[in-house]
């Protein structure tokens, strides 16, 4: 049942949450919505930070996702620089940090996820930088150029990238990696060779299978990163990559399950009806793969806002989407579809050393990943039959004369 | 500015002034038009942001990368006048520019 003038009241005014705002209204929502945020500036995207726009090639202008003048035209209370602090299911209240309390008819939670921090002695030190928001990415930029050293902690994505965006600017890069190899939680180790070859070769330095102790200063400032073997890394600033962790606080002590994230149907729906949850907080259903999971992707952000815009305005529902993600690193644009959940078999179609490839996931002769290098028809392809569980003969697939329209077995 | 008219699949029509230098994809998200999703917000990844552009400015929206040639060889519903409108820079000589949406980017 759908009520077009419910009071909507959104929290996290972040890619998930600007883009609801924006859904809803699409979706033909004419009740008030009220968007919460803790930034002080209002939606924007999050992918240059570590891209164009901290190599220089995007402005501010280009990362929001609305003028601001969208808002307030649009009957949508954008409250920024203001945190929700308190839940009252019972009531259907949110208390603010403003000591405000706001009602809501519906719920939205678009928190998102925070950087993950090392607990190590020095963390405090002015230098020791991380990646998440605009304000983050100033000071990272700040920290960057001709010479300048950035030990990055952690060989993640936005690792990768920023070591990329600091190369072109000039700066040395020198990635520190506790696993045996880069992109260890989310790539194949076909992917991980390639990359840590690709960076090497640009000038990027890597030590693996490294535990830091502490970061250490002079003058309240970072010079360098100890190593447990003893060893230090001179450094002028150090970016600690190490993943996220789902803002999910708010939800568990109003009692919403939350396993990794907050608990969500194919609605983006939590158990109580009135509260639903998008983006990187949440723990949603990837029905192609029957499982539960958090993903952290503007794609899942996206449609996550649409289905739950939908809903509340009382739409058809929507097909679900293959999960799919990309990363920018020079010269290389890596294109990612599926999961490689229970895959057993790998496939790489093109040869790595031109750097155009792909690696194919499968599972008996379903495709349930593929990570594509400068290769758009692998991962257009790939993506379509993921979707739509097509057949396909790992043969054909291997054999790059075989175009991909005719790799369906 | 360049006026250009966004028409959704189902004929609801958009006109909206655009900055020159934003892309068409951003003239759309910046205003709220429906049925353009940009999921990537112009890397050219995605290929959710395609439309199909008026005759009569075909030769004034620049050339297809080779990225973007190879994007639509995959999606769907392509025809001979669609392109990545994260790809068409707004300029003065776009003004006028009419652009509609395929059913579905997805
Ligand atoms: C450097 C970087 C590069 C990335 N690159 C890519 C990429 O190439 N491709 C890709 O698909 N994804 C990428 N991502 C991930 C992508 O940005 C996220 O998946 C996306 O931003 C998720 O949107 P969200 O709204 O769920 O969370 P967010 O965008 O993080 O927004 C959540 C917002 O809620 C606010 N908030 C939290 N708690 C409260 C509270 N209690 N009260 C008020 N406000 C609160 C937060 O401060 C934040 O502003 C990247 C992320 C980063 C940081
Ligand atoms: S916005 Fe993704 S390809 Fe145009």
């Amino acid at each position: 049942m759908s009520d077009l003038k419910a009071k909507v009241v959104i929290l996290g005014a972040g890619h998930a949450g600007g883009a609801m705002a924006a859904f809803l209204r699409q979706a033909g929502h004419e009740g008030p919505i009220v968007l919460i945020g803790d930034e002080p500036i209002g939606p924007y995207q999050r992918p240059p930070l570590s891209k164009a726009w901290l190599k220089g090639e995007a402005d501010a202008d280009s990362l929001a996702l609305k003028d601001p003048a969208w808002y307030a035209d649009n009957g949508c209370d954008l409250k920024l620089g203001v945190r929700a602090t308190g839940l009252n299911r019972g009531d259907k209240t949110v208390t603010l940090s403003t000591g405000e309390t706001v009602s809501y008819d519906i719920l939205v939670f678009a928190t998102g996820a925070r950087a993950r921090k090392l607990p190590i002695p020095g963390a405090d030190l002015q230098g020791v930088l991380e990646l998440r928001t605009a304000a983050d990415a100033e000071a990272l930029k700040a920290a960057l150029g001709e010479g300048k050293r950035l030990a990055i902690i952690g060989g993640g994505y936005v690792g990768l990238e920023v070591a990329a965006s600091a190369r072109a600017l000039g700066a040395h890069a020198m990635v520190l990696e506790r696993e045996t190899r880069i992109l260890a939680r989310v790539a194949c180790s076909q992917l991980s060779d390639f990359f840590i070859a690709y960076h090497k070769a640009r000038g990027v330095s890597f030590e693996l299978g490294v535990e830091i102790t502490a970061f250490e200063g002079e003058g309240g400032h970072i010079r360098r990163v100890r190593l447990a073997d003893g060893r230090a890394i001179d450094c002028d600033a150090a970016l600690v990559g190490i993943g996220a962790i789902p803002n999910d606080d708010l939800a568990k002590d109003a009692g919403l399950e939350c396993v990794n994230g907050i608990v969500v149907d194919l609605d983006a729906r939590t158990a109580d009806p009135d509260v639903f949850a998008i983006g990187d907080v949440t723990h949603r259903p990837l029905p192609l793969y029957d499982r539960q999971f958090r993903l952290e992707s503007v794609p899942n952000a996206l449609e996550q806002a649409k289905v739950a815009a939908g809903v509340i305005a009382g739409k058809p529902p929507l097909t679900p989407e293959v999960p799919w993600f990309w990363s920018d690193q020079f010269d290389l644009k890596l294109q990612i579809a599926g999961l490689p959940f229970d895959a057993d078999t790998i496939l790489v179609r093109g040869d790595p050393a031109t750097a155009k490839f792909a690696v194919f996931h499968l599972k008996g002769d379903q495709i349930q990943a593929v990570e594509a290098v400068n290769s758009p028809p692998e991962f257009m392809m790939g993506k379509q039959l993921i979707g739509n569980r097509k057949a396909v003969s790992p043969e054909r697939l291997a054999d790059t004369t075989v175009s991909m329209k005719e790799v369906i077995a | 500015m360049a006026k250009i008219t966004y028409i959704e699949h189902d004929g609801t029509e958009h006109s909206v002034d655009v900055k020159t230098g934003l892309s068409v994809m951003e003239g759309a998200i910046k205003n709220n038009v429906p049925g353009i999703d940009a999921d990537c917000g112009g890397a050219c990844a995605c290929a959710t942001c395609h439309v199909y552009v008026d005759a009569a400015f075909e030769g004034k929206t620049g050339e297809k990368s080779a990225m973007e040639e190879s994007m639509l060889d995959f999606a769907e519903n392509v025809e001979p006048n669609s392109r990545l409108s994260c790809q068409i820079k707004v300029t003065d000589e776009l003004d006028g520019l009419i652009v509609r949406l395929p059913e579905s980017q997805h």
